[in-house]
């Protein structure tokens, strides 16, 4: 797995690439601490992720509490059809705003 | 990170490159601490005591660390093991000890042992995946991450005299193919039928066993079709924490518990509560020839009641009886529902074969059970609603006699024989029947008609369309020559045995499903339909149908349709008790007038008003409930009239006078063909004659006086 996090002005994109589970999510999680710290407004493109365990979703929805609290916004771009699944079944889903590209996602955050 | 830690978190010993330190004795089980997991077990007799740890499905273990003599305090072994992986851990014990069967003593350190506190259990993650069966260790405790977010849920607290129970199997429910849900079988299935239940007008779902059993268990080939009969129900548990994983569509990546606390924050989303079946009068574990999984191997004689040359009483007719009153079994109860109270927000248990709680180590009944009353006065479950199985395998039966302490309900049996006996023309009945409409006051005198959880039909025995379809069981398929199951069905087919195309029986039949949807959501006290009975699902006549994974457990949801008149009549019966306070009572009537209304709070009448016919032969009741008496005349409701009539032909019924120029409307006839069987709340018809009603033979006349 590898984590890359880029700035477009006040928003923080993590861009993970590989599969996240026990093993890789406290690189993760590293790295997502990393954007928070610095931007409220984060986007996560997980379209280079084929498998997510449950201590990847652990870790999103441990960002999304995190700026929740500094009342910002966290986008999901590009989350494939079985991760999706799975955070539906299991709740995680209802705390996310999911969209396809990058693209969206930046105008989703640039707009509050 | 190292700063978070405290001092005494670093590890003092070292084994196979495994870093570990001693343990906190409490709480048992496994429990994430900083950099690591404290391990917690007890055994009263073991002799040694070795963890042993597995990565993830891997055939081997990674290491077995043995306890240090000086970890282990008083009979618990404990243990703190560092740098572990939580998500892929599995984790087992091995106890050494005597194996003197004679003298209660089971051990053997060869089995590796699943822990009883174990938050889920791997092995069985997908229903009816076939197992590894050379699995060296083939239940596998785990642990899982207790960070679900509940936002602002909490249980709901209902007034039980309010909830509607609908009794449902997880899998049963949608793995059916016309359910068409994405998931069939499932905890997330069940989430997209809730608008469904909301509809039928339900508010609590008592789920049956979901703790983790495994559906192999006595596996075999069924004799009539040749396909293979297993445990279905899962009345046989492995492990009293975890949820079953093959009921979970995520079970296979071991995220059951967060897909089971998502069913359950939507169901209370949307009002509905929900109650667990549990089963602790025994385990899986069987008799003197079953499989150690787990109690058996880590402290026999404490878990198990045993006979006194050491093999097992069978209260509980499944080979062992889980030996509850042992103050070590007794916490250990109490110890998992306090979890599922709290962390997964049940509102309430209904407890299998509850007669067993209250049996002393060598099977006694006790007069004043310390488990029962530990649970009627417990902080945490304070709240929730405590429902017996009143009876046992044993012979015990304790309707009406269970250890209440104020607390505890229970399903009431002789509700549903007395309802069957007198919906199929029995005589003798008036008695019981105006009983069963009171919520027993002979039964529950001091503890209110809420300790009766009324039903006519439940997942043991017929269905409500079976019981008017069959006179007898028809169990073949279960494979022991139809000796299984009971032969008490209090059942009558309509005159034809099964299905039929005489139009004539087959309405009959619906009315008669309609006359016992009636009296049950009438009675005062607590209505349990069974999942399915509101679109009349058929089980051919099997009345034990526990080993089936096939249609004859599967809700035929087509039934939605060739059943319409059934489930339109369903959706409003339910909507009628829960609009109308005076059916919902708290405390049991008075007969008297104690509001000045001038009219008792409850009144019986039959074809002649005010005057019932209680004698062998009436087969007609009716009542009248006083709308100024609604909960205890707290609240003003209109006046409730129920005419019941077993007889076969038609009779009038005279109408009591409504006072103040209130008036009659009609707003049950099941007599009637549908659409005019039953009317939306608000919509009743004013009768024409107010002073007497045509009954039909064998129906049920429902009317509101305002």
């Amino acid at each position: 797995m590898k984590v890359t996090i880029t700035d477009h002005e006040d928003i923080s994109v993590v861009e993970v690439s590989g599969d996240i589970d026990s093993k890789t999510a406290p690189e993760f999680e590293k790295n997502a601490r990393l954007a928070t710290d610095k931007s409220q407004k984060i986007a996560i493109d997980l379209t280079a992720v084929g498998f997510m365990s449950s201590a990847g979703l652990r870790v999103l929805l441990m960002v999304y509490r995190n700026i929740k609290g500094q009342n910002g916004k966290v986008v999901l771009v590009g989350v494939s059809e079985d991760i999706q699944d799975v955070m539906s079944t299991t709740g995680f889903i209802n705390f996310f705003t999911i969209v396809d590209k990058l693209d969206e996602a930046l105008v989703i955050l640039k707009q509050d | 990170m190292a700063t978070d830690i405290r001092i005494d978190y670093y590890p003092t010993h070292e084994q196979q490159g495994i870093k570990f330190r001693r343990g906190h004795v409490l709480p048992f089980g496994a429990t994430m601490v900083p950099n690591g997991i404290n391990f917690s077990i007890y055994s009263s007799e073991a002799i040694d005591c070795t963890l042993v740890l597995f990565e993830r499905g891997e055939a081997q273990p990674f290491a077995e660390i043995r306890f240090p003599e000086e970890f282990r305090t008083g009979n618990v072994y404990s243990m703190i093991v560092f740098d572990l992986d939580y998500e892929r851990l599995e984790y087992g014990y091995r106890m050494d000890g005597p194996f003197k069967p004679e003298e209660g003593h089971r051990f053997d350190k060869s089995i590796i042992l699943s822990d009883p506190y174990a938050k889920a259990i791997g092995g069985r993650d997908s229903w009816l995946a076939t197992p590894n069966w050379d699995n060296i260790y083939p239940y596998r405790s785990r642990l899982v991450f207790e960070d679900f977010d509940w936002e602002t849920d909490h249980p709901l607290e209902t007034p039980i005299e309010d909830l509607v129970i609908y009794e449902m199997h997880v899998r049963g429910f949608t793995q059916h193919p016309s359910s068409k849900v994405k998931n069939p079988g499932t905890f997330a299935a069940i989430r997209s039928k809730i608008a469904y239940l909301k509809e039928l007008g339900i508010n609590c779902v008592e789920l049956m066993p979901i703790y983790e059993f495994d559906e192999w268990e006595n596996s075999k080939e069924n004799p009539v079709t040749g396909g293979l009969i297993v445990n279905f129900w899962g009345y046989s548990t492995v492990n009293f924490f975890s949820p079953k994983a093959g009921y979970a569509a995520t079970g296979k990546f071991g995220m059951q518990v967060d897909e089971l606390k998502t069913l359950v924050k939507e169901l209370h989303k949307n009002g509905i509560e929900v109650m667990l079946d549990v089963v602790f009068n025994h385990t899986a574990e069987g008799d003197h020839r079953g499989h150690t999984i787990s109690f058996r191997g880590i402290d026999n004689k404490t878990y198990y009641m045993l006979t006194p040359e050491g093999y097992y009483f069978n209260f509980s007719g499944t080979g062992n009886t889980l030996n509850c009153n042992n103050p070590v079994v007794r916490n250990m109860v109490l110890d998992c529902l306090r979890y599922w109270a709290a962390d997964y927000h049940i509102d309430g248990f209904r407890f299998d074969l509850a007669a067993i709680l209250g049996r002393d180590q060598n099977g006694a009944p006790l007069s004043n059970p310390p488990l029962l009353e530990s649970l009627a006065y417990d902080p945490i479950l304070a709240k929730c609603k405590l429902v017996a199985e009143a009876w046992d395998a044993g012979g015990l039966y304790q309707v009406g006699s269970f250890p209440a302490y104020g607390r505890w309900a229970e399903w009431n049996g002789k509700y549903r024989d007395s309802i069957r006996k007198f919906l199929k023309g029995d005589e003798g009945l008036i008695g019981e029947l105006a009983q069963c409409i009171q919520g027993w006051p002979d039964l529950y005198h001091y503890r209110g008609p809420t300790a009766s959880i009324n039903f006519i039909s439940c997942h043991d025995g017929f269905t409500l369309y079976d019981l008017f379809a069959y006179n007898e069981k028809h169990n073949e398929a279960n494979g022991e020559n139809n000796n299984d199951g009971g032969n008490d069905n209090h059942s009558w087919n309509c005159g034809v045995e099964g299905e039929t195309d005489d139009a004539f029986i087959n309405q009959l039949r619906h009315k008669q499903i309609k006359n016992a949807l009636s009296i049950l959501m009438v009675s005062q006290g607590v209505p349990m339909i069974l999942s399915g009975d509101e679109v009349g699902v058929t089980k051919s006549g099997n009345n034990n149908t526990y080993c089936h994974d096939n249609e004859l457990n599967w809700m035929d949801w087509g039934l939605l349709e060739k059943n319409a008149d059934i489930y339109y009549f369903a959706q409003r019966i339910t909507r009628f008790r829960r609009a109308h306070p005076v059916l919902r009572s708290r405390t049991h009537f008075q007969h008297r007038d104690y509001v000045g209304s001038g009219y008792p709070d409850i009144s019986f009448h039959g074809t002649q008003a005010w005057h019932a016919d209680f004698s062998a032969s009436s087969r007609c009741l009716a009542f009248m409930l006083d709308g100024a008496h609604a909960k205890s005349g707290t609240i003003e409701d209109d006046s409730v009239y129920v005419a019941m009539n077993s007889y076969w032909d038609a009779l009038y019924y005279e109408l009591p006078i409504l006072p103040n120029g209130r008036s009659w409307y009609l707003a049950v006839n099941t007599d009637m063909p549908t659409g005019q069987d039953i009317y939306d709340i608000g919509k009743e018809p004013k009768l024409d004659d107010q002073g007497r009603f045509l009954v039909g033979g064998r129906a049920t006349v429902i009317l509101i006086g305002k």
